[in-house]
C-alpha cells in the first residue's frame, strides 16, 4: 500500500515536470476559472462546518487543509 | 430602493463594528461607506447557521460569522467567529445487555440507567464552544504569497490554541502553484470529575445521594473511592501538521489539486468519557466496565486530490482522500458536488447543488468492541466506534440564489448515516442478541447568507 502512496505522491511531480508546456491557460482564457464556483474552496463556510462534523464523528481529518486540534469532540 | 439602502446600512454598520473591534484606521473609510455607495472591495461577510441532529443522540447548533477585507495591495485579512452548542447523548462505549445497566456519570456525581437491549448512551453532555480564527495573507515577492493565522477555541472543559503558516509559489503564468504549510495546536482538557486512570474500573454503586441527579450530595466514602479511579484533573496534547500542496490548471475548464499532509499528535489521546465492557467469555454478560486506554501518540498521513470541471454551464467538484496512520487505521473519502445553474427560472439567478460523500475506515489495531473477562488485559484498548470499522455516507442538496445587491443566500439539507460494521469479533452468549454495531442517522440543515 505504501508503494502505491508513493506513486500517488509522484503524480503531481510528473505533471509538474512534464506537463507545463501543454497544460495551463493564457491569462485571457481564465473566464471560467475566475468564477467563484471554480475555486478549489468555493464554499469555505460549508467546508468549515463539514470539517467539524466529520472530525468529531470519524477517525480521519484534514487532507484538504490542516486537520489538527480545535475541539474536545474527538 | 429602501431595501437596498437598509442592506447597505447593515453592511456599513458591520464594517464599522468590525473596524472598531480591530481598532484599525479603516474606521474613517467605513464611515464614508455608510453615506456613499458601498465599495464592494471593502469587506465581505459570510454568516451561517447550522443544525445537526442525530436520531435519539446528539443535537448541535453552530453559527459562523466570517469577515474578509481585501486591501489595495492584495493583502487579505480574514476574521472568523464560530459558536456552537451541543446537547444530547453519546455512546459511552459499553455494549448493550439483555438486562438494565447502571453507569456513573463522568463527574462522579450521579448515575444513569440504560434499558435492556439499548446501546448505552451517556446523556450528560452539554457544551458550548466559542472559536476565533484570524488569518493574514499577503504577497511577499513576485509569485510568492505568505499567510499566517491564529486559532483560539474554548469550551467549558477544553481549550485549544493554534498557529499556522503557509507559503505559496506560483509559476508557469500562475497555472501551477506549490505550497507548503504548517500548523501547531496545543489543547488542554480538564473534564469535570477529572481524568480516569486508563483501564481502571468504573465505580458503580451507592454514592450516598438520595437523589442521584443532585450534584455535590455524594458520600465522603464514595468521593474517596471515585478519586482512586482518577489520575489528575487535566492533561494536554499537541498536534503538528505539515501540508504540501500542488495546484495545476489543466485547461480553460479544469483545475486540479494534490496535497500530502503529515500530522503528529502527542499527549493525552484518550476519550475520558469512554469505557469498554469486560464480558464473560461464555455467557456474554458484562462483568465490569473499564476506562479506555489509547497510545499517547499518533502519526497520520494523508494524500488528497481534488478536481473541478466546468461543463457548458454546470460545475463538477470531486475529491478523494486516502488516510493512513500508525494506529493502523486507513480510510477512503470521496466527496463530490455538482452545481447546476437554474438561470432566472425563479425570478432571480439561482442554482441547485447535489452533494454526495462516501467514507470508509477500518479499525485501529487496539479497537475492541468488548473485552473477555479473565483474558490478559491489553495495554491499549478502546471500544469507541469512531475508531472501529465503519462506513458512512452523506447525501444532500443545496439551493442558492442571488438576492438584492448580488448577495448570496443558500439553504442546505443533508442526510448523514454512520454504519459501524463487525470487524470480525466473535460475540459470546447474549451479545448475539443485542445490536453491537448500531447505525446512527443524522440530519444537517444550514442557512448561509453572504454579503
Amino acid at each position: 500500500m505504501k508503494k502505491h502512496m508513493k506513486l500517488v505522491l509522484f503524480i503531481p511531480l510528473i505533471i509538474g515536470a512534464t506537463g507545463c508546456a501543454s497544460l495551463g491557460v493564457e491569462p485571457w482564457e481564465r473566464d471560467l476559472l475566475a468564477k467563484d464556483e471554480m475555486s478549489l474552496n468555493a464554499s469555505p463556510v460549508d467546508a468549515a462546518l463539514d470539517d467539524h462534523i466529520y472530525f468529531s464523528k470519524e477517525a480521519s481529518s484534514g487532507g484538504k487543509g490542516f486537520g489538527g486540534g480545535g475541539c474536545g469532540c474527538n | 430602493m429602501n431595501h437596498k439602502t437598509d442592506k447597505n446600512n447593515i453592511k456599513a454598520a458591520l464594517t464599522l463594528a468590525t473596524a472598531a473591534l480591530l481598532g484599525t484606521s479603516s474606521l474613517a473609510q467605513a464611515n464614508t461607506t455608510s453615506t456613499a455607495s458601498v465599495d464592494e472591495s471593502t469587506w465581505e461577510f459570510d454568516s451561517a447557521i447550522l443544525f445537526y441532529s442525530e436520531v435519539d443522540r446528539v443535537s448541535a447548533g453552530e453559527a459562523i460569522f466570517s469577515a474578509k477585507k481585501t486591501f489595495a495591495n492584495d493583502e487579505i485579512l480574514n476574521l472568523k467567529l464560530t459558536i456552537d452548542a451541543l446537547t444530547g447523548a453519546s455512546a459511552n462505549g459499553a455494549v448493550a445487555q439483555p438486562n438494565v445497566q447502571t453507569f456513573t456519570r463522568p463527574s462522579g456525581n450521579g448515575q444513569y440507567t440504560i434499558a435492556a437491549g439499548d446501546t448505552p448512551l451517556d446523556d450528560t453532555f452539554h457544551d458550548t464552544r466559542v472559536q476565533f480564527n484570524g488569518q493574514w495573507t499577503q504577497p511577499i515577492a513576485p509569485n510568492y504569497t505568505a499567510s499566517g493565522g491564529v486559532h483560539i477555541s474554548k469550551e467549558y472543559d477544553y481549550l485549544s490554541l493554534g498557529i499556522n503558516g503557509n507559503l505559496a509559489f506560483d509559476f508557469d503564468r500562475k497555472n501551477s502553484t506549490f505550497s507548503a504549510g504548517f500548523s501547531y495546536f496545543i489543547d488542554t482538557f480538564n473534564p469535570e470529575g477529572g481524568l480516569p486512570k486508563a483501564l481502571s474500573s468504573m465505580l458503580i454503586g451507592d454514592n450516598g445521594s438520595s437523589n442521584s441527579d443532585d450534584d455535590d450530595d455524594t458520600s465522603p466514602i464514595w468521593d474517596e473511592n471515585f478519586a482512586k479511579t482518577r489520575m489528575g484533573s487535566e492533561d494536554d496534547k499537541t498536534t503538528t501538521d505539515i501540508l504540501l500542496g500542488f495546484t495545476q490548471v489543466i485547461n480553460r475548464r479544469m483545475i486540479t489539486q494534490f496535497n500530502y499532509s503529515y500530522s503528529v499528535v502527542d499527549g493525552y489521546l484518550n476519550d475520558p468519557f469512554k469505557v469498554i465492557s469486560v464480558v464473560n467469555g461464555n455467557t456474554g454478560f458484562t462483568q465490569d466496565n473499564i476506562y479506555e486506554s489509547r497510545p499517547d501518540s499518533r502519526v497520520k498521513h494523508s494524500v488528497y486530490a481534488q478536481s473541478l470541471y466546468h461543463f457548458d454551464s454546470t460545475v463538477l467538484d470531486i475529491s478523494y482522500r486516502y488516510m493512513w496512520d500508525d494506529w493502523e487505521i486507513t480510510s477512503h473519502t470521496i466527496d463530490t458536488r455538482f452545481r447546476i445553474p437554474l438561470g432566472d427560472a425563479f425570478g432571480t439567478e439561482s442554482y441547485l447543488q447535489p452533494h454526495f460523500r462516501f467514507y470508509q475506515q477500518n479499525a485501529a489495531e487496539f479497537y475492541q468492541p468488548f473485552l473477555i473477562d479473565g483474558a490478559t488485559l491489553p495495554t491499549y484498548a478502546s471500544a469507541d466506534y469512531r475508531i472501529g470499522e465503519m462506513s458512512t455516507f452523506t447525501v444532500g442538496l443545496k439551493y442558492g440564489l442571488l438576492v438584492n445587491n448580488g448577495h448570496d443566500l443558500s439553504f442546505r439539507l443533508e442526510y448523514y448515516r454512520q454504519a459501524p460494521t463487525d470487524g470480525g469479533f466473535d460475540a459470546p452468549g447474549v451479545l448475539n442478541e443485542v445490536d453491537l454495531y448500531p447505525t446512527i442517522d443524522a440530519i444537517i440543515a444550514q442557512v448561509t447568507y453572504s454579503f
